[in-house]
């Protein structure tokens, strides 16, 4: 299987690659570690004519404490997530959740920002950055801007980000503590979550949904709950509130909603505990 | 057309390569390296397994283009210049840990990888560590004995996890 022929240029800044998107408009596709990416690609469901790769640009792995908060760049892979020490200490939600992507080969070349501008409803970390409340910054031709998660994701495969906008730098604040659960339902050890629940529990609860809509999902009718002080059984009865989940081969709509409650209920039972 | 320079098993290739050609093709068909399995092809199976600069990858979802300046190592790189094997590949001898074989180079490359990462393994650790790696014969019995041997002989502590 072979993607449909492209032009290709490599970026070795994040100007670089900001100039080449300016250039090739809605034709460019920037690629990073392209584990979504170059898939997709393979089946000709995505053809971009041009494709950027970002994925070498120097100085965009980092993951450092900044205040109450933990920046991350753009380019740090899941398996830098997973074994990073210092966000296992502040934000351990996030590694816990990115040790669960794919498989080590896939966690070797899949990035935080790539999966994240890539904004699939199916992939774990973009519905934990959802609930942890992460901050999202983007750089364009004017300069740099934040986007809040819950901002981020707009429709299916489809973000905040402007055409000529690269994500460069993802920031976390730190959990002080929180309970935290990640629930993966899946059938095979490397597959794609059916539904998936991103559960941070303190002072503002964060529960975010995978694969239950268009987008990566807040639970905002549980989070409204939590708040309240409800139980983790009644909470999770608004589990599937607001949400489309789609039907395919591995489950109907009615029994992901079905899942989202057991998984909620689930995570919202290990966070606290 | 891109110009690649890219280090295979120790040696220095350039190529001008097609955008589009996937890095197992360039292994494959323009190195002649025919090792690398595909199997899949869907980055599910692991069979294209092989070393980017010392980390496991599935090459059939890796651009040639992004392997630029990189270290590739594929399984006629791993064993001695006279003949002899890796280490893996003994175990894997050893342990009978391939029935017809045409996941054995992406499995010993992905346990290769693991054992540089992991400096303790024990049963669910390499059973974790190659899941991204499918066996059709599903011959992972000895697979795993195989690369707990290999952590065993390095010096680490292995525990079967029951």
């Amino acid at each position: 299987v072979i993607p449909a022929a492209f032009e290709y240029a490599r970026a070795d800044s994040v100007e670089e690659a900001i100039a080449l998107l300016v250039e090739h408009g809605d034709e460019a596709k920037l690629v990073a570690g392209g584990h979504s990416l170059v898939p997709l690609m393979k089946l000709r469901l995505a053809t971009p004519s041009v494709l950027i790769d970002v994925g070498r640009i120097p100085g965009l792995s980092y993951i450092e404490e900044r205040g109450d908060e933990v920046a991350i760049g753009a380019l740090a892979r899941h398996h830098d997530l997973e074994t990073s020490a210092l966000l296992k200490e502040q934000v351990p939600l996030l590694p816990h959740t990115a040790h669960q992507v794919g498989d080590p080969q896939v966690r070797h070349r899949g990035t935080l920002g790539g999966t994240l501008a890539h904004g699939d409803p199916a992939s774990d970390l973009p519905a934990t950055v959802l609930a942890l409340g992460g901050t999202l910054v983007a750089q364009g031709p004017n300069g740099r801007r934040e986007i809040a998660a819950h901002d981020f994701f707009v429709g299916f495969l489809e973000t905040a980000l402007a055409a000529d906008e690269v994500l460069v730098e993802i920031r976390l604040p730190k959990m002080a503590g929180a309970g935290w659960s990640f629930q993966k339902f899946n059938r095979r050890a490397q597959d794609w979550a059916i539904v998936g629940v991103a559960a941070v529990i303190n002072g503002t609860p964060g529960i975010a949904l995978v694969n239950m809509g268009a987008i990566p999902l807040r639970a905002t009718a549980v989070e409204e709950a939590v708040r309240r002080g409800a139980s983790a059984t009644d909470a999770a009865t608004a589990a599937d509130q607001g949400t489309d989940p789609p039907s395919d081969i591995n489950a109907s709509s009615e029994y992901r909603r079905h899942l989202a409650t057991v998984l909620v209920r689930r995570a919202l039972e290990e966070a606290s505990s | 057309v891109v110009l690649i320079s890219v280090g295979v098993n120790g040696t220095r290739r350039q190529h001008e390569v097609e955008p589009r050609l996937l890095l197992v093709q360039y292994l494959r068909e323009t190195l002649g390296l025919t090792g690398t399995n595909i199997g899949c092809d869907t980055s599910s199976c692991g069979a294209c397994t092989v070393l980017l600069n010392g980390q496991s990858v599935k090459s059939c979802t890796l651009l040639a283009a992004q392997a630029d300046e990189a270290e590739i190592v594929t399984i006629e790189g791993l064993g001695g210049p006279d003949g002899s094997l890796h280490p893996v590949q003994e175990a894997f001898r050893e342990h009978h840990a391939l029935q017809c074989g045409y996941c054995t180079p992406g499995m010993v490359m992905a346990a290769v990888s693991l054992l540089a990462e992991e400096g303790h393994l024990d049963e669910r650790g390499v059973r974790e560590g190659l899941e991204g790696n499918l066996c059709r014969c599903t011959g992972y019995h000895n697979i795993v004995k195989a690369v707990l041997a290999c952590a065993a002989d390095r010096g680490t502590p292995t525990e079967s996890s029951s």
